[in-house]
């Protein structure tokens, strides 16, 4: 077993050492780190916490006050809070892309290799939910159940992500059950869940993964989107959406509190574009 | 190494394409890479000369280099002039010029090299509009004259056709048609019928024939196959590894080959082309391991089509005994590739049975089915497709090991395994896409036999390798085959392929049977008119004999299956065909000798 793992790992190093030579990923991946540590350590790091008021600097513009980057309206830290939203969107983005993936290859991949009327069923199930307004599901989830709570975020987003992972998943895996080595596993004794799990999931993989990369920026952007809406996080908690949106409604006397979360979610998609253009890259041997 | 330059001595006229010590580097992350190193050629005016070599040798890369049509990461040093001009380092609009209206180019997939969504006359009208500035109407007269020159039938009908539409052969015509449409004076053909059924590579290389008698066309033509170019070459040159080997006259240079490079290529046409090497024996009354009885296997149309289904295979019976060898021939679309996916219960027939040493796997239960399959093994056409990209050679090998539940020690099964099919044991910690096509096939051919079957289906094992890999293939089918006893139910298109390994070889034409007979009665006395048909089709390396062959060549393709001619299916290429055949269907009858066949006629033909 850990001979095969080691043989695994090797294919991994392959790719690995294209993505090295494309210094522009690799300066998204060092960054995202930082960003990732920053938003982990961070709020440790500082004397302030993320609801604590500073009576004495309210909406103290940078510099000043021992305040890196400012305060807003009622004092509290914007460097903080900055870092604190970071932490809980980059958390909503890679759960809610976890939930999604998982779903959507399962769904995906159990489809197209069924095929014929339970291909059928699943994927006509995929196009109504494609066909529900999804601002509109969120909307009454979020009134269902108390407001702000993480969980039904997470619901929310994950039940509308999963749907173009199913869509990608199932187009690839009818291509894949068409190539010879899936009759060969066949002719080999291999049962149905056995193709499925060693030749064809592995094998759509790889598009996925990158597709993933892509999947968590959307996903942060929604939970910003909805927290800037106020359907997201709650008082005195913040994301990066929630940040944003106190910051624009304090644009013009204070641009600082919109500019600082602002900038950090800008950077972090954009880190996450870029890695992911490189990992597509990078799985992509014909390339080399 | 020897003077790799064919120069004036050899070809006096002035020549129209001379390469002068061309070289192809290509900048890879693992390093330079030539592809094509110094090589030196000249093609005069209305001659032909053939470039043969093994895959990856540079052939294709010598002239795409020369037409300017290399990616950006080949390096390309040297000189290549075309009546005198330079081409290298020419502006591309420049090149536009030659290409296409002083060289033409046939490439080998006809289906890749037209563009899908243009009908035939719209690509062939471009073409001819782009080099010559004319009215439509006049492109589209000319357009159809092209179709014509190149016997396309049903010409006029043609024009308003897609690419899909049409049969590999006529598309191969279209592509012929596309590279005459700017009246060029060499023609160059990149394996113009490797992905071709031999009968229509006949009419390919006849076409080709008549063209240059007709128009006196210069000829490039590049195979990997010797006895393909004997027929048209008047001189040939052979490389390897982006070297000349060796160049020369065509029957000099087959009679006696001076590298011992070319000796194994001409070893390996004439052991393959050759009809009368010997067959195996017929088993007498072995049991019978594998049966299809009356098998019918029919494919339902694509919704939104109406009709009938496709009825891919009719009727067909036979039985495969212990220790036998039977071989499935028929041109593409005959139903070889339905019928080893039925023999193996991949798909489940619309009517009759298949029966594994005597019991039906369509009525066994699922675990059963899968255990019965370890009997029952399979070779696929496509080498790299039929191995799983992310698992290394070892675990695939393995794998059915362990779905037997067989695990012991299997890094020793593997290995011995790999050595049976004579491959290195240290590759079983490679990727597929790191071998070769005749090191992928035998990774195939491991994986099938590390269960130690009993069965054999090979369906078109050999089509995708280069001579000199199928001939080591065969030979080494053939010492399997003695050593453990296997049977094999062998599926080709290449007759004399089928006769070196099989006792007794099944004719198959539109998913019905036409001929059955011990391989050596079969090739020496063909009842039936399509095997004679097909038995003609074998090139030749004799370059006395070759454009003779050519000449008699048969029109005439294959009818699309979904809509098969009444009566006997083969009649509308039959040369002894009568209106009779078109009202009865013939049926399967015993023509004594251990023989069969499906022919009206076949008592009376000469």
């Amino acid at each position: 077993m850990t001979e095969a793992l080691l043989l695994q790992g090797r294919w991994w190093n392959a790719a690995g050492r294209r993505f090295r030579h494309n210094g522009l990923a690799c300066t998204a991946l060092a960054l995202l780190t930082l960003l990732m540590l920053a938003a982990l350590l961070g709020p440790w790091l500082s004397h302030w916490r993320f609801d604590s008021l500073d009576w004495q600097h309210l909406g103290q513009p940078p510099g000043g006050g021992g305040h890196w980057l400012g305060t807003d309206r009622l004092g509290r830290d914007l460097l903080v809070r900055t870092l604190y939203g970071l932490r809980l969107s980059l958390l909503v983005g890679l759960l809610a892309s976890s939930v999604s993936l998982v779903i959507g290859v399962s769904w995906g991949a159990l489809a197209g290799f069924s095929g014929g009327r339970v291909d059928g069923w699943m994927m006509r199930f995929v196009d109504v939910m494609y066909a529900l307004p999804y601002l509109f599901v969120v909307i009454i989830l979020t009134t269902l159940f108390p407001r702000g709570s993480l969980t039904v975020l997470l619901v929310a987003l994950g039940a509308v992500g999963w749907l173009t992972t199913a869509r990608i998943v199932r187009a690839q895996t009818l291509a894949l059950k068409q190539r010879e080595f899936i009759d060969a596993a066949r002719v080999s004794g291999v049962s149905g869940a056995g193709i499925l799990r060693r030749h064809v999931v592995p094998n759509v993989l790889g598009p996925v993964v990158v597709y993933a990369t892509l999947v968590v920026p959307q996903m942060i952007l929604a939970e910003s989107f909805l927290s800037f809406l106020g359907l997201g996080v709650q008082e005195p908690q913040a994301s990066l959406g929630s940040l944003v949106y106190g910051g624009a409604q304090e644009m013009e006397s204070a641009p600082w509190m919109l500019l600082v979360p602002a900038s950090v979610l800008v950077l972090l998609l954009l880190c996450l574009n870029l890695l992911g253009d490189g990992l597509r890259d990078a799985f992509d041997p014909r390339d080399s | 190494m020897p003077s790799t330059r064919v120069t004036a001595e050899q070809a006096p006229r002035a020549p129209l394409l001379s390469l002068e010590r061309l070289s192809v580097t290509f900048a890879t992350p693992a390093g330079a890479v030539e592809a094509v190193r110094a090589v030196s050629l000249a093609v005069a005016p209305g001659e032909c000369l053939a470039v043969v070599g093994e895959s990856g040798a540079g052939k294709s890369q010598l002239f795409l280099a020369a037409l300017g049509l290399l990616p950006a990461t080949a390096q390309v040093s040297g000189s290549a002039c075309f009546n005198g001009c330079e081409l290298l380092g020419q502006p591309a609009r420049a090149l536009d010029r030659v290409r296409g209206a002083g060289i033409g180019m046939v490439f080998q997939d006809p289906l890749t090299s037209l563009t899908p969504h243009l009908t035939v006359g719209a690509q062939l009208c471009e073409v001819i509009r782009a080099h010559a500035p004319r009215a439509r109407h006049a492109a589209a007269a000319r357009a159809l004259a092209l179709l014509q020159r190149v016997h396309l039938p049903d010409a006029e009908q043609r024009l308003g056709q897609y690419p899909y539409e049409l049969s590999g052969g006529m598309r191969q015509r279209v592509g012929i048609a596309l590279a005459l449409a700017g009246d060029p004076q060499l023609l160059i053909a990149d394996e113009p019928t490797t992905a071709l059924d031999v009968t229509v590579q006949a009419q390919i290389l006849a076409l080709l024939l008549e063209l240059r008698a007709s128009s006196g066309l210069a000829l490039v033509l590049i195979s990997h196959d010797l006895g393909v170019v004997a027929g048209l070459a008047e001189r040939v040159l052979v490389m390897r590894a982006g070297r000349v080997v060796e160049s020369g006259a065509v029957g000099a240079l087959l009679a006696a080959p001076h590298d011992p490079y070319t000796q194994e290529l001409v070893r390996a046409a004439r052991a393959l082309g050759d009809a009368a090497a010997p067959s195996p024996p017929c088993a007498g009354s072995a049991p019978e391991l594998l049966a299809l009885e009356q098998v019918a296997v029919r494919f339902a149309r694509r919704a939104g089509l109406r009709g009938a289904p496709l009825a891919a295979l009719s009727d067909v019976s036979l039985a495969l005994r212990a220790g036998e060898a039977l071989g499935i021939v028929g041109e593409s679309g005959a139903g070889k590739s339905t019928l080893a996916r039925a023999a193996l219960a991949l798909l489940r027939p619309a009517a009759g049975r298949v029966v594994w040493l005597g019991r039906e796997p369509q009525l066994l239960p699922r675990a059963q089915l899968r255990a019965l399959r370890r009997d029952v093994q399979l070779i696929f056409q496509d080498p790299l497709g039929s191995l799983d990209p992310r698992l290394t050679v070892g675990e695939i090998i393995a794998e059915p090991l362990a779905v037997h539940g067989e695990p012991e020690a299997p890094g020793a099964r593997v290995n011995a395994e790999l050595l049976r099919v004579g491959l290195d044991p240290q590759l079983s910690q490679r990727y597929p896409h790191q071998l070769s096509g005749g090191q992928c096939q035998r990774v195939g051919l491991a994986r099938a036999l590390v269960l130690k079957p009993r069965v054999l289906v090979c369906d078109e094992p050999l089509s995708s390798l280069d001579m000199q890999t199928q001939e080591q293939m065969v030979q080494l089918l053939g010492v399997l085959r003695a050593e453990h006893a296997l049977s094999l139910l062998f599926i080709s298109h290449n007759l004399a392929l089928v006769r070196r390994l099989c006792a007794r070889v099944l004719v198959l034409y539109l998913g019905r049977m036409m001929e059955l007979a011990p391989a050596a009665a079969l090739y020496e006395r063909p009842l039936h008119p399509y095997t004679r048909e097909l038995l003609a089709a074998i090139p030749s390396t004799d370059p006395q004999v070759e454009p003779g062959r050519l000449r008699q060549v048969r029109p005439g393709e294959a009818p699309s299956p979904q809509s098969p001619p009444s009566g006997c299916v083969y009649r509308t290429r039959c040369a002894y065909a009568l209106p009779l055949c078109a009202e009865r269907v013939p049926v399967w009858e015993d023509s004594g000798a251990g023989r069969a066949l499906a022919c009206l006629r076949w008592r009376e033909l000469p």
